[in-house]
């Protein structure tokens, strides 16, 4: 390899290079069909444009994968979050939709305290379903990502509930500094997880459980607490996400609020590099991970991709991007274009490589 | 939205989820509704049997299929059947032991309802089909069917829009915001739709995209349609929930809905009616949940050995502002 391959060698081999790369490539490719597509301007004093729209839509599903990280970190999964954030978000407005004045502080407070209360309570649950139980995750929060969009409903009275409440609606649709107070939300609770993981030993216990919980619990870690305590920050980030995704409407709807979104934060987390394995997370490729689907999402409006082929295009999408990300595959793909398939002897070297990267 | 409009996937996790219900307790309270003791008294007897209350349209067909049961006399014995199949097809058999005098339903599915049909026809127990269709080849297992026509839904928002902009020169730029992918409502409102709008070649749809009969999906959308089209005339919405999304994106992109950008939905549920009223919306064509009281006449009709046509619409209507203005204190739903 030439130097200049050889140096940019620690930038290609960084785990958040391809994610960030195919991120770049789908904005140029929107910028080229649409020179007007990354253009931002003034508007009321707020700033208005597709990549502050990209940042606010993708809030939501950033907080449900920053769970969902921790979550996976430790070798589980956690469905049950699209079913949390219909549940917070018909709690909350159906508390707001019976108060006298919409649009007091002290009642929208009020009843976000009792939504994240409520979210928190059904998150010990699935917390104690994995850890003391010992059920498997899937299927522990397999229950309540069903019954819990029934719960939602039933809150809900199968009803649109419509509200027309400021303060809750500036979750949503708020602005701070001309930026949407989502985006800031979104970066407060990643730079929250990020600190209590990072900062302290919490992230590599939790990675160690992950990685073999036995073992930890033989070295003194509790790690059935910390597989439990997973469960909680995951159902306190669907709760926010929810009253997110129900201010951004003004309304809740049982129904669909939060619909899928387990599935896109398991991806987002999958392309960010965390293994589904368990044992090793990475936040911030979680956040490329949520910011390249909502990309490619707008890309599907922005170029007015037909409905009938939009899921098509998605899942090409995402499937460049998995193998792109997937170090065998690169391997692969690295030795081939040489054109020289590497003698026998020094054919685990790359394997080696893959270890340290 | 109702049921029917979901994506089968949906539909089968609602069925779980009914499933979870029933077997948690919570259900069990919901099922024999049946309007009136004993059925001695010579009454007609209707045993109807509903979807389930998965929407505020689908409450609303409920309470007016109940109401116009009292008013007219007939004793209804209702049953939800929480979106499952299983649950219709054991209600409707209750029906039949019951000897009861009509029995009516919509159906949670298409398919699958031959061998139950046969047991009424068996019974001389003549069958309504209310809402959705079956899609047996023998249509003699049913006297009738009483729904919407999604197409003329579509049609009428298209021929009002060719009036309203009949004065209008240059092109007219349309957006549209179709409902869920290869839903019947949403294939059967976009081809009205255009039908309707091909009368007039400066009508034109530049940008149509699924908003999933959701008003996040609508409002999403709309985010990028105002962003890629500089100039957007109409908004067409397959429904009211969409088209209140979109209301939010078009305001915060600094234009003035109603005036900006006409705006054309379809349901005409309470939310939407406030909206046209004012002045947000330019029309509704609704798609009327209230076919209770079409429905006893018609279960009296064949009852009383009266031949009735196959194929029966509900009474629908279209809104303008000043008539939501009107109608919108007596909305029920």
């Amino acid at each position: 390899m030439s130097d200049a391959g050889n140096r940019f060698r620690p930038l290609l081999g960084h785990r958040l290079f391809w994610p960030v790369a195919v991120l770049v490539a789908m904005l140029a490719a929107n910028t080229i069909y649409r020179p007007g597509f990354l253009a931002i301007e003034v508007n009321n004093g707020h700033l208005y444009g597709t990549p502050i729209d990209i940042l606010r839509l993708s809030a939501p599903l950033i907080l449900v994968g920053l769970g969902m990280t921790l979550v996976i970190s430790t070798g589980g999964i956690d469905l049950s979050v699209g079913s949390l954030c219909a549940i917070s978000g018909a709690i909350a407005c159906l508390y707001i939709s019976r108060a006298p004045d919409q649009n007091n502080l002290v009642t929208v407070l009020t009843a976000l305290a009792m939504a994240l209360g409520v979210a928190l309570v059904l998150g010990a649950w699935n917390g104690v379903l994995v850890s003391v139980i010992g059920i498997q995750p899937i299927i522990a929060t397999l229950i309540l990502m069903v019954a819990g969009r029934g719960l939602a409903q039933l809150i809900a009275e199968g009803q649109i509930i419509t509200i027309n409440s400021g303060p809750y609606r500036a979750i949503g649709l708020g602005h701070l500094l001309t930026l949407p107070l989502a985006i800031f939300i979104a970066l407060a609770a990643a730079l929250l997880v990020a600190a209590f993981t990072r900062r302290t030993a919490l992230g590599m216990i939790v990675e160690s459980v992950g990685g073999n919980r036995e073992a930890s619990r033989l070295a003194g870690i509790r790690s059935g607490r910390i597989v439990f305590l997973v469960y909680v920050v995951s159902a306190a980030c669907a709760a926010i996400a929810g009253f997110m995704m129900t201010a951004n409407v003004s309304s809740a709807d049982g129904n669909n609020t939060g619909l899928w979104v387990e599935l896109d934060a398991i991806l987002a987390v999958v392309i960010g590099g965390t293994s589904l394995a368990g044992g090793r997370f990475y936040l911030s490729g979680t956040i490329v991970g949520a910011l390249i689907i909502q990309t490619l999402t707008t890309t599907v409006y922005a170029m007015n991709i037909s409905p009938q082929t939009a899921l098509l295009f998605k899942a090409v999408v995402v499937i460049a991007v998995c193998l792109i990300q997937a170090p065998a595959f690169r391997a692969k793909f690295r030795r081939r274009r040489r054109g020289t398939p590497p003698p026998t002897p020094s054919a685990p070297q790359p394997q080696k490589e893959q270890v340290t990267a | 939205m109702r049921n029917m409009r979901m994506p089968m996937a949906r539909r089968r996790a609602m069925a779980v989820v009914a499933a979870v219900l029933l077997a948690g307790g919570v259900a069990a309270c919901g099922n024999s509704d049946t309007g009136g003791d004993g059925g001695d008294d010579g009454k007609l007897v209707l045993g109807f049997s509903q979807v389930g209350a998965e929407s505020g349209w689908r409450t609303a067909n409920t309470n007016s299929i109940k109401e116009a049961a009292a008013e007219a006399g007939i004793e209804l014995k209702f049953d939800d059947a929480q979106q499952k199949q299983e649950n219709q097809i054991k209600a409707i058999r209750n029906y039949i032991q019951q000897k009861v005098d009509v029995i009516a339903f919509s159906p949670v599915v298409e398919s699958g309802w031959d061998t139950v049909l046969k047991e009424a026809k068996d019974a001389g127990i003549p069958v309504i089909l209310t809402d959705r269709a079956v899609d047996s080849a023998d249509t003699s297992l049913y006297k009738t069917f009483l729904g919407s026509d999604f197409v003329k839904e579509g049609r009428l928002s298209g021929e009002w829009l060719v009036e309203n902009k009949k004065d209008a020169t240059g092109d007219v730029n349309i957006v549209e915001l179709q409902g869920t992918t290869g839903s019947a409502p949403a294939n059967d409102r976009k081809k009205g739709f255009a039908e309707a709008i091909a009368a007039d070649p400066k009508l034109k749809i530049i940008a149509s995209q699924s908003g999933d009969f959701t008003r996040a999906g609508g409002k999403q959308v709309m985010e990028q349609f105002l962003k890629a089209h500089p100039k957007i005339d109409v908004l067409f919405a397959h429904n009211d929930d969409m088209g209140l999304g979109a209301l939010e994106a078009i305001t915060a992109a600094g234009k003035e809905p109603g005036k900006d950008i006409t705006i054309i939905t379809i349901d005409a549920v309470k939310d939407g009616m406030q909206a046209l009223a004012d002045g947000k919306f330019n029309f509704i064509a609704e798609c009327s949940p209230l076919l209770g009281p079409q429905l006893m006449d018609l279960a009296k009709k064949v009852h009383a050995g009266e031949e009735v046509p196959p194929r029966i619409e509900t009474e629908e209507t279209t809104f303008t502002q000043e008539q939501a203005k009107e109608a919108l204190p007596n909305r029920k739903y």
